[in-house]
């Protein structure tokens, strides 16, 4: 399989086969990290625009220190920083990155959409870090990652996605990378905050935690997202971690082999209790290591296929 | 105007690059003394560089009855072409089971051209390790090289045109061992 875009769009866009694609090559790079030189120099010369106009920690590290094992050149900006806060528009802002000669942009932004807006627009490669609700792609590519190395598989497997899946777009990433890849997807959550519309593209709803996992491989739980928690979806965040929340009373509907997955950060006590966060069934933390390793796969492939 | 037609010919066949295997590894076993050779270890280049070591080290073995250690090295993130070509290569797996420090390391490819390729390789082993020596060893030698790099043990030497490409075949990727000769299809692209 030969990788052809110059952009990361989302992972509605892309085949099972370029999905795999990209798995495949991560595994490689996977292990550059684990040598005893940690940077290769396949993104020499490159320049990379890391524009975070939404906070992020997390993944902005990843992608960054991806970008360094990678020996690109990087710049990072942020809103705060940005001409967008002087009243420029984001098109105009990033024709200004662009004209300074850089290959590729790694952006997230509030509006859903914005990466297809500019990707059409630019010649350098966008990667999306994050737009609005709509999609995460690098989050779950890892996500699907962390899965395929601790069960070997995706195809066949029962995938439970709990929370807000309203708001997430780490949900509609997962959910359309999984079912390329010929997972069963469950979601379940607060009626107000599981979109019934789902069910149309082959993903079972559900609205209560027993009937979301009690059969499923992997557990998927999302961040109860306290920013946007002011219109009220649900009563109370304790209500929330009684009935939707991991603890030591519902693990008990879950199978003893299932993978127990959060894409940070963890509310502890909210969507998962610690002792499970930390627990056998967890692979929290190498949902982050993984995510050095996607990340770095999707630059490098995306790097090559840019304008020449 | 001719039509050019995409024909292969066929340069070296099975019987004489059974012959090459014999002849690199008894060349390895005159340069290394019966002691020193369990500080060699082989690194075999993806992808076709891989069966020629495995075959390298079972006549070693065979005659000398020790078993030299086997690692695969892809060089794919050390090109010094990437967003230069027009598709990215597949990566293929880099997997060293030994320490390479203080060893003695022949790199096994099949063919040498550029040298561009065993630039990248002499970077990449380094990211791994200080091994004691790097020797290459090459299944043929086509010659025009871009790179000041030359082999230590070559099976075959053969000089050939630069509208030409020198392809390798092996049992255990397609089927058959043969070189064959065909015109060059990315013109310009070399590697």
């Amino acid at each position: 399989m030969k990788w052809t875009r110059k952009d990361l769009l989302s992972l509605y866009d892309l085949s099972a086969d370029e999905i795999m694609a990209i798995l495949d090559t991560a595994q490689e790079f996977k292990k550059v990290s684990e040598r005893r030189v940690k940077k290769v120099p396949a993104l020499r010369g490159k320049t990379v625009v890391n524009f975070f106009v939404e906070p992020s920690t997390r993944t902005r590290a990843s992608f960054e220190l991806a970008e360094q094992r990678l020996s690109a050149d990087i710049v990072n900006m942020s809103a705060s920083t940005s001409s967008l806060s002087k009243g420029e528009t984001l098109l105009d802002t990033v024709k200004n990155i662009e004209a300074l000669q850089v290959d590729l942009i790694v952006m997230r932004h509030s509006a859903a959409g914005s990466h297809n807006f500019l990707a059409k627009r630019l010649k350098c490669g966008v990667i999306n870090a994050g737009d609005g609700a709509h999609e995460h792609p690098t989050q779950a590519l890892l996500d699907i990652f962390t899965i395929i190395q601790r069960k070997g598989r995706i195809e066949g497997l029962k995938v439970a996605i709990v929370g807000d899946i309203l708001h997430s777009r780490v949900a509609r990433s997962n959910i359309w990378g999984l079912l390329k890849l010929g997972a069963k997807v469950t979601i379940g959550g607060p009626a107000t905050l599981v979109p019934r519309e789902f069910a149309k593209i082959g993903v079972r709803v559900c609205d209560n935690l027993k009937d979301t996992i009690e059969d499923a491989d992997v557990v998927n739980l999302l961040r109860i997202q306290h920013e946007r928690q002011r219109e009220s979806y649900f009563p109370s965040i304790n209500e929330y971690a009684n009935i939707f929340g991991l603890n030591r009373e519902t693990i008990k509907y879950l199978k003893p082999d299932a993978l127990v997955m959060h894409p940070g950060p963890i509310n502890r006590g909210v969507e998962v209790e610690a002792s499970i966060a930390d627990g056998p069934q967890s692979v929290i933390l190498e949902q982050v290591t993984n995510g050095l390793a996607v990340r770095m796969a999707v630059l490098y492939l995306v790097a090559g296929c840019l304008e020449k | 105007m001719q039509m050019q037609k995409n024909t292969k010919t066929l340069i070296f066949d099975e019987k004489k690059i059974a012959g090459d295997i014999v002849k690199v590894a008894e060349a390895i076993l005159s340069d290394f003394s019966k002691k020193n050779l369990y500080d060699i270890a082989f690194l075999g280049m993806q992808l076709k560089g891989v069966p020629f070591a495995r075959r390298i080290i079972s006549s070693i073995k065979s005659s000398s009855g020790i078993n030299i250690p086997l690692g695969t090295l892809d060089i794919s993130m050390y090109r010094d072409d990437i967003g230069i070509r027009k598709t990215l290569p597949v990566i293929h797996e880099t997997d060293i089971p030994f320490d390479l420090n203080n060893k003695a390391i022949i790199l096994v490819d099949d063919v040498l051209h550029t040298g561009r390729t065993i630039r990248a390789a002499l970077d990449a082993i380094t990211d791994y390790g200080r091994p004691s020596m790097i020797k290459l060893a090459v299944l043929v030698d086509r010659g025009l090289r871009e790179f000041p790099i030359q082999a230590d043990y070559i099976g075959e030497m053969c000089h050939v045109s630069e509208n030409e490409h020198v392809s390798v075949s092996w049992k255990e990727l397609e089927g058959v061992d043969a070189v064959y000769m065909m015109p060059e299809k990315n013109k310009g692209m070399k590697i």
